[in-house]
């Protein structure tokens, strides 16, 4: 048995600190986690997502008490049961509903903040990968939820997204019946999605979120110009009192402060669009009942998959399979694609700047020409678009090999 | 001490090899729980009678949860249609009929049908990713690879059986126009 005082009243920071070590794990994961103090509101994007996270969890929970995972009462379950009659039912859709679409918004501005400043080289490598595994999980996590109503859009975007597996050419038909439990989206699939969308995707990505966060203990958060920070010596002047001269704070509760500001703000976005325009994150068309004999007029993922459908869309079945599957995976190897020794901010880096927002506005032109339908113009904006992101991927070892050590 | 260190390691390998056996049995029947149930396999045949059909229209009938396109073609139709086309055509006495599963080959969307649009490449247009096809079924334009698939079919009495398979059906087989592998020009 290790020490421990015999007099600490029961449950007191004394009792649980002998018997827990609360002190310890409060200095290691608060008090003395030290954060640059070179940072913007961009900082912030990381415990927006986790509030985000935690809406969604508990709006879940309440939906999940009302909600039937059988085909012929799903969509009453939703659009009558939950929105009509159960208390607040409207609020927690709608919370769910708007949270899922605007998750995705900070996910894709959180992403680009790494890239710009460089935030997955010299270390940082598994933030990124572990980041890029909670977008996949997320993605997965959304596409599962989106099943459930039971609507038009459900059952087509589950038909199309399934029929994939078949790996084009490969014909592997079977792979799709069985991921289905059946040749067409019904019963059986509805309650595997479902299972998906509330326990085994949940769990993974509390899991991934566990190890996303364990990730950046040891490396430290980035900082605005890239500046490696010796974060012994900078915590050693703070702790000494020289709070002004040291280039770190404290995670709890200054940098908390500091993201609790930029929070306060996306919470009243959040909730303007909550009340008042939730309607972007609800398509009409899934308020028709799922159909096997129709497909609605058009088919389109939510915004924030139409990049990926885009690069899908314009080319022929096996290539078009084969790029979207590249767009897919290549943000996962962004540490390896970089060649440059430097991580600091793009606008440090000559070519990678420009590479960076080439990227952005490609992936921009994706999302819109995805929405519109492919005809004319659109159609070749969008095949041009989904050509430029995979020529910049490919072209961004080369653009960073000749990078100048700065 | 190396004895102890030996015993644990021949612990450790039985116990391994024990669970990693144990480990593939579960998968094996992990994957058999997500397999279609057998009352979903059993989904029989779909029998139609077609003889009332009006020319140019599109019949849709469900087979296996799935849309079967049915079109009776009109002489002119008939007179238009190439070689490779006719033989696609299911043929019940003087009637040319086109019968095939519709859903895009790209990824399985269903294709609306325009009868004012039956002489040109663009009878069928499949809203998803803008494929087309011909009023046969015939993929015109790109994501589409192939033809709408014919479903395997029997005549029987005059009337259509979807989900076995005839002699019109084996002879289209043969000709390699089913739409499982693209057409020969």
């Amino acid at each position: 048995m290790a020490h421990f005082d015999k007099n600490a009243k029961p449950f007191s920071e004394q009792w649980l600190d002998d018997r827990l070590g609360v002190r310890t794990l409060k200095r290691v994961l608060a008090e003395e986690y030290w954060i640059p103090k070179d940072i913007n509101f961009l900082w912030a994007m990381g415990m927006i997502l986790a509030v985000t996270f935690g809406l969604l969890l508990i709006s879940g929970i309440f939906l999940l008490m009302y909600y039937k995972p059988d085909t012929a009462l799903a969509f009453d379950s939703v659009n009558y049961t939950i929105m009509q009659e159960v208390g607040y039912g409207w609020l927690f859709r709608h919370i769910h509903g708007v949270a899922a679409s605007v998750v995705f918004l900070i996910i894709y501005i959180h992403m680009f903040t790494g890239i710009y400043y460089g935030s997955y080289k010299q270390g940082r490598e598994m933030i990124w990968i572990s980041g890029m595994l909670l977008f996949v999980t997320f993605s997965a996590e959304a596409f599962s939820g989106y099943m459930l109503p039971w609507g038009q859009m459900s059952y087509w975007a589950g038909m199309v997204i399934t029929n994939l597996f078949s790996a084009g050419s490969l014909e592997l038909n079977g792979v799709v019946e069985w991921i289905r439990g059946d040749y067409v989206p019904g019963d059986a699939y509805l309650t595997r999605f479902f299972m998906l969308h509330v326990l085994l995707l949940p769990l993974a990505i509390i899991g991934v979120i566990v190890l996303h966060f364990g990730s950046l203990r040891i490396p430290h958060v980035n900082n605005q110009e890239g500046a490696l920070i010796d974060f012994d010596e900078e915590a050693k002047k703070y702790l000494a009192g020289n709070t002004k001269e040291a280039k770190v704070i404290r995670f709890q509760f200054d940098f908390l402060a500091k993201d609790f500001m930029v929070l306060a703000f996306f919470l009243i976005l959040f909730f303007y669009l909550t009340f008042y325009h939730f309607e972007f994150a609800m398509d009409p068309v899934n308020f028709d009942p799922a159909d096997g004999l129709k497909t609605p007029a058009h088919i389109y993922p939510e915004w924030y998959f139409l990049w990926s459908y885009e690069i899908l869309r314009p080319f022929p079945k096996d290539p078009g399979l084969i790029a979207f599957a590249f767009s897919q995976v290549i943000f996962v190897l962004l540490p390896f694609l970089d060649r440059s020794p430097n991580a600091v901010p793009a606008h440090k880096r000559g070519l990678f700047f420009v590479w960076f927002w080439l990227l952005l506005i490609d992936m921009i032109s994706l999302t819109f020409m995805g929405k519109l339908p492919p005809e004319g113009i659109f159609s070749a904006i969008g095949l041009w678009s989904a050509v430029a992101f995979i020529v910049l991927w490919v072209a961004l070892p080369f653009i960073t090999k000749n990078e100048k050590k700065i | 001490m190396s004895d102890n260190m030996n015993r644990r390691d021949a612990m450790g390998i039985a116990f391994g090899a024990c669970a990693a056996v144990g480990g593939v049995f579960a998968l094996a029947g992990m994957k058999k729980a997500w397999d279609p149930l057998p009352s979903v396999k059993a989904a029989g045949t779909t029998t139609v009678d077609i003889s009332t059909a009006e020319a140019n229209v599109l019949y849709t009938e469900k087979w296996r949860g799935k849309p079967v396109f049915i079109i009776k073609k009109t002489p002119e139709m008939v007179a238009a249609s190439s070689a490779t086309t006719k033989k696609r055509d299911v043929i019940i006495g003087s009637d040319h009929f086109v019968v095939c599963i519709g859903l895009c080959t790209h990824l399985g969307c269903i294709p609306s049908y325009e009868p004012k649009n039956s002489a040109t490449q663009q009878a069928f247009l499949c809203a998803c990713h803008g494929a087309t096809y011909d009023q046969a079924g015939i993929n015109t334009k790109a994501p589409a690879p192939l033809p709408m698939l014919i479903p395997e079919f029997k005549i029987a009495d005059g009337k259509l059986i979807i989900g076995e398979a005839g002699p019109e059906y084996e002879k289209m087989k043969a000709d390699g126009v089913l739409g499982d592998t693209p057409l020969k020009a």
